[in-house]
């Protein structure tokens, strides 16, 4: 597209942009040497040894799992909240022009423009107002509130792409308008929805700060996560937990990576 | 003709959908009232209905005898918010957020500019998921991956120590109010952790600014006689600037409100969002914590009104 010699990056400019990169990821990376090591009471750089024992370990930690079965759950309710509120949201607001269409951009976006301890303790006096105990239930629905946001972008990016004259074609054709939903728009947003909901789901599975207010007695992964960080009682059980986090959060965001990267590239614009 | 009409015919008379959808079809008010309804009743009603009380109760005050809140309009609680010891918790946010937010453009421009110009086909994206996958990584991780690297016993000490810089270290942190008693109990590395965790949403509005500057106006520049320190001071930073008041946007907002960070990364001084913390949980203060919740949405609010004057939100 632009000049065929395109110029050279200047060496400067190459290094910068290569060190920032590494900046990024090196700590990611030491994640995984530290999932191994034989230390056990401290942080000690380098390892003294590697080892596999603390896999084991882990797996056999009761905690663990109850944590890590608590946050998949949580995860896949919320995602399927978020998934219908965010895509009924961005429907109505590429749709149709109304009063009020820019109101509604900027409440999906509140929840995580605003810092989550915001968002978190408005939700816990809400809840105690209701008198709803602190339950799975409270921590799903804080959780959908900010993920609905993650959905809508995306659904919102694709109907924007998806030509009205399609929709007026099946009309057209006889179907009503379940049938052009069903038929026509789904397999159009269907990606953009997948893409939506993995990065929805990597959101929630992460969240720590409006679980803290909305959670009761349950601990979530990352809240299991937090307590050692403050306290730190097993550091290579942590190591390890560590590692499997970012496991775990990577592949959604690949997935959802390949699912929208032909055309709007803003699979995680929206976070 | 008859065979087209013969199939159609039938499916938009007959059946409940069918008559409902003709319905929402010639009352597509109705039909937007159904669609949006659902995500307006919680996020409308229930999130900002609680937002709006939770912000209210700063007009309150608690009594100090019985320590209960006393519902009659005041401006005790906001007196309270501008005492010394608090305001100097506002200072220090304020600042931590101005220097991460500095840091972050300068170690991101970098990045985005060569992602934006020179980086091609599959080295694009490359630098797309280098950003993305930092970004959507847990948070939590990250921040343990930066104690490990920042404890006394850690990498960068060990590094410092191979490379004989050891008594750089150590004069770093014997310096007043930067340094501590090993880096992950000292401000530096409160500040390193911010900019980490943070510069991918600096670097992705820059390099969406940067993707819209055409490459003939660098190259235009350069032939009318402007060295590259010109041609950067003169044509890419004004175009860029959009971009990187968006990401400062970002940058500035979550240090003003992150508690979790400067908690296990830092001194024991409090930030804003540690305040809110403690006066709702153990302080039981819920009308300072609502009073300390104001100062980053009002703060907020006018950087938002700057960045809009300055074109930013069309850079997102």
């Amino acid at each position: 597209m632009r000049s065929e010699h395109r110029a050279k990056a200047p060496f400067g400019l190459k290094l910068a942009a290569g060190l920032g990169l590494l900046f990024l990821h090196l700590p990611i990376l030491l994640i995984f040497l530290y999932a191994f090591t034989t230390e056990e009471k401290s942080y000690r750089f380098p390892p003294p040894g590697l080892t596999l024992e603390w896999l084991a370990v882990t797996w056999g930690r009761a905690d663990v799992w109850a944590a890590l079965t608590l946050s998949l759950k949580v995860a896949s309710l919320a995602t399927a909240i978020a998934l219908v509120l965010g895509t009924l949201c961005a429907a109505a607001v590429s749709r149709s022009a109304f009063f009020g269409r820019e109101v509604v951009s900027l409440l999906v976006i509140l929840p995580i423009a605003l810092p989550g301890i915001i968002t978190g303790i408005a939700l816990r006096s809400a809840f105690s107002m209701a008198d709803i105990p602190f339950s799975f239930f409270t921590i799903v629905l804080g959780h959908a509130t900010f993920c609905i946001v993650v959905v809508y972008n995306n659904a919102v990016a694709r109907f924007r792409r998806l030509s009205g004259s399609l929709v007026e074609a099946s009309m057209d054709l006889g179907a009503d308008g379940f049938q052009t939903f069903r038929y026509v728009i789904l397999p159009n947003i269907g990606t953009s929805l997948l893409a939506g909901g993995m990065l929805a789901f990597a959101l929630s599975f992460d969240e720590v700060i409006v679980t803290t207010f909305t959670a009761g007695q349950q601990s979530t992964l990352p809240i299991w996560m937090l307590q050692e960080l403050i306290r730190p009682r097993q550091r290579p059980v942590t190591n390890v937990v560590a590692m499997i986090v970012v496991l775990v959060t990577l592949l959604p965001i690949l997935a959802a990576f390949f699912l929208t990267r032909d055309g709007d590239s803003i699979a995680g614009g929206g976070k | 003709m008859a065979a087209v009409a013969g199939l159609s015919a039938p499916s938009r008379t007959t059946g409940t959908t069918g008559r409902l959808s003709d319905l929402l079809w010639r009352h597509p008010r109705l039909l937007l009232g159904l669609l949006l309804g659902p995500p307006l009743a919680w996020l409308g009603v229930v999130y900002l209905g609680s937002l709006a009380v939770f912000l209210s109760q700063s007009i309150f005050a608690i009594d100090d005898f019985s320590g209960l809140i006393t519902y009659e309009p005041t401006l005790a609680t906001y007196r309270q918010l501008f005492s010394d010891a608090n305001l100097d918790i506002i200072v220090r946010t304020l600042s931590m957020a101005a220097v991460v937010t500095l840091a972050s453009i300068v170690v991101a421009f970098p990045i985005a500019y060569y992602a934006a110009r020179y980086a091609r086909g599959g080295w694009k994206a490359l630098f797309y998921l280098g950003v993305m996958l930092p970004l959507w990584s847990s948070y939590l991780v990250k921040i343990y991956a930066w104690k490990l690297i920042l404890a006394k016993e850690g990498i960068v000490t060990w590094a410092f120590e191979r490379l004989h810089l050891g008594w750089l270290l150590d004069a770093w942190l014997a310096l007043p109010v930067i340094g501590g008693n090993s880096l992950s109990v000292s401000y530096t590395g409160t500040f390193l952790v911010f900019v980490y965790v943070w510069l991918p949403f600096m670097i992705l509005p820059i390099q969406a600014a940067l993707e819209r500057v055409p490459g003939s106006l660098v190259e235009a520049s350069a032939d009318l006689g402007a060295d590259p320190r010109q041609t950067f001071r003169h044509v890419l930073l004004p175009l860029a600037l959009p971009g990187i008041v968006a990401g400062s946007i970002f940058t500035f907002s979550l240090t003003l409100g992150d508690y979790i960070i400067p908690q296990i990364i830092g001194s024991s001084r409090l930030f804003i969002g540690q305040a809110v913390y403690a006066q709702q949980g153990t302080a039981g203060n819920i009308p300072l914590a609502a009073a300390f919740t104001v100062v980053p949405i009002v703060i907020m609010a006018v950087y938002l009104w700057a960045a809009r004057r300055m074109g930013a939100f069309n850079a997102l």
